[in-house]
């Protein structure tokens, strides 16, 4: 037999123990591009707990959600007004990230109960609408009452602090010095293992196989005794929450909220990294969002360099060559990886046994 | 079999239309615990909607079910397999991009109640189930036929496999009435032959079966009393025998002669 297969739970392990170390040292290792890479990498996970809390809603259940950002918006919000000057209040994080996860809940089954009946791009106009909503009433609610600021948005957030701990300032912890960033880098990790476990567990679970159920046919599902409403209402639910919980830590890391940072555009973002990933399947969800959030930025850097040891001048303007690129690249993968960078192993098996 | 079991289901005057076609016209029939009954009838006779009227993927227009002595809830097909209504359909409608196995698995869904803290947390109760689940699933494959078939994705399994699979999937809802919307259709004679054995074996673990098909010879074969229905009105309601010579029913199929 195959010798490789009595190894390969060593060799898991050793790729397991690999990836951790990696992933300990990864924030020094940014730190030598200087800090502003630390923040790039923090966003980078950011974006994958947010990709995988949409991952449950578009991979698990298949409703398409192109208002995903709406429960980011409204746990910054909640974390903006619930500790900051704005109304004077300064709530511990362990009130604040429950309550956002809650109230984004709540917001998502908001959203989930009109549109049960509604299946793909009808289900995607609606949602669009609710997280257009959602941004529009964050930019006017400052009047008559000023409950957030309106397009001035809120500022002077507080920051995530431990008691005196604040995840915002440099500190030195074991002799060994952390910059904020570094800091929430670990913290943003420990919470995007969290559900990663979560994503993992659920999708082998009796739930998992009922959302799937519902996005192979809903008919059927129903037929052998699904609940479809209450099913779907849980996906939204459950991706709303993390939604929530990435909010909540955004608007904590950047010190200021404004309706600005939750545009359709962003909701596409997410819903890119999804699908360009591969849709449902956890590996590739990862990829995508740290693929979709690094290679903007490095094409930042990379685009007048380049330019000038090619042409010796800047031809064309760096933020739109970069978007151009970035778009061509999207497309690219779409056309010759349709099923994303990296999907389900079910899905290569399915193109194996066409080509057998 | 018994002819005077007790009543499983009842349909009392069910009624559908869909804008100006009658599809059901007040049709009422018995279905008896542990028989198999078959529902025939001309193409567009109405079979499929008495089905989905009876599954709840349809609301009634008039009249409705009683099953196993309580009336069975129009527009609630979760319920209707809770209660023990469980079917396949005429097009088979399987989950394609799950394997066989997570197919018959899902069917436990309604027969089990894992929530999210079982599924976040796996404690010991749901570790448990998920076993049994598992268990099930993988004795009904065995049942149907399809064991071999386990891990492959449902819509790479042949024809004559995706209809037994469907049957175990409706199976892992532990049904009390099985319905069959035409499983024979496209199938040939030893896949037919497979397939009433198969059926036989059902109603021998205890389950009714309900039977829309259009093989006549299968029909007629197997069924302890056939419904024949013809521009959605019953025609009949009786054992096979008495059926095939009712005029009324020659008249369905070939017309009247001349």
């Amino acid at each position: 037999m195959n010798p490789l297969l009595g190894a390969l739970p060593v060799r898991k392990t050793i790729v397991y123990v690999l990836a951790a170390a990696a992933l300990l040292i990864l924030p020094f290792v940014a730190a030598l591009g200087g800090q502003a890479w630390v923040r790039i990498v923090d966003f980078a996970i950011l974006y994958v707990f947010l990709a995988l809390g949409l991952n449950i809603v578009v991979g698990f259940a298949g409703l398409l959600d192109l208002g995903y950002i709406a429960f980011y918006a409204v746990g910054a919000y909640l974390w903006a007004l619930l500790a900051s000057p704005h109304f004077g209040l300064h709530l511990p994080f362990w009130v604040i990230l429950p309550l956002g996860a809650i109230v984004a809940c709540f917001f998502g089954v908001l959203l989930g109960a009109p549109t049960l009946k509604l299946r793909g791009d009808y289900l995607a106009i609606v949602t669009l609408g609710f997280g257009e909503i959602v941004r529009i009433f964050m930019n006017n609610l400052n009047a008559p009452i000023n409950i957030t600021n309106g397009p001035q948005g809120i500022t002077l957030i507080d920051p995530v602090a431990i008691g005196d701990f604040k995840f915002s300032t440099v500190s030195t912890l074991f002799g060994i010095t952390f910059s904020g960033p570094q800091k929430y880098y670990y913290l943003l990790l420990v919470l995007v293992v969290g559900v990663i476990i979560i994503n993992i567990r659920l999708q082998h679970s009796r739930i998992g196989r009922a959302w799937q159920a519902i996005r192979e046919d809903e008919i059927a599902a129903k037929a052998i005794g699904i609940n479809t409403r209450n099913m779907k209402l849980l996906a939204f639910a459950m991706g709303a929450s993390f939604g929530g919980i990435a909010g909540g830590i955004f608007a904590a890391m950047q010190g200021f909220v404004s309706p600005e940072s939750f545009s359709l555009i962003e909701s596409i973002m997410i819903l890119a990294m999804v699908v360009l990933g591969g849709m449902g399947h956890i590996p590739g969800v990862i990829l995508g969002a740290v693929l979709l959030t690094v290679l903007p930025e490095a094409l930042r850097y990379a685009v007048v360099p380049v330019q000038k040891a090619v042409f010796g001048e800047v031809l064309a303007d760096p933020e739109s060559l970069r978007m151009l690129i970035f778009g061509l690249a999207l497309v690219l993968v779409m056309r010759f990886k349709p099923a994303g960078l990296w999907p389900s192993p079910d899905r290569r098996r399915e193109l194996a046994e066409k080509s057998r | 079999m018994s002819t005077d079991g007790e009543v499983l289901l009842a349909a009392q005057a069910v009624a559908k239309h869909f804008g100006g076609v009658k599809a059901l016209r007040d049709v009422s029939l018995t279905i008896r615990r542990g028989e198999i009954y078959g529902l025939i009838g001309p193409n567009g006779a109405g079979k499929t909607t008495f089905f989905n009227c009876m599954t709840g993927l349809y609301v009634p227009d008039g009249g409705g079910f009683v099953f196993d002595g309580a009336p069975l809830k129009a527009d609630a097909p979760h319920q209707a397999a809770e209660r023990g209504i469980a079917r396949t359909f005429q097009n088979i409608r399987l989950f394609g991009n799950m394997t066989a196995l997570d197919n018959v698995m899902v069917g436990r869904h309604v027969r089990t109640e894992a929530g999210i803290f079982g599924a976040v947390f796996r404690g010991r109760a749901a570790r448990d189930e998920e076993a049994a689940i598992r268990r099930r699933a993988e004795e009904l494959l065995h049942y149907v036929g399809v064991a071999d078939r386990a891990e492959d994705l449902a819509k790479n399994l042949s024809y004559g496999d995706q209809r037994r699979l469907e049957i175990a999937r409706a199976l892992a809802t532990e049904p009390k009435l099985l319905c069959l919307d035409e499983p024979a259709a496209g199938m040939n004679g030893a896949e037919t032959e497979e397939l009433r054995v198969l059926i036989e074996g059902i109603r021998a673990d205890g389950v009714t079966i309900l039977l829309i098909e259009h093989d006549v010879k299968l029909v007629m074969g197997l069924c302890d009393r056939v419904a024949v229905l013809d521009y959605g009105a019953l025609v009949i309601e009786d054992v096979p025998s008495v059926v095939q010579h009712d005029p009324r029913v020659i008249e369905a199929y070939i017309g009247v002669a001349a």
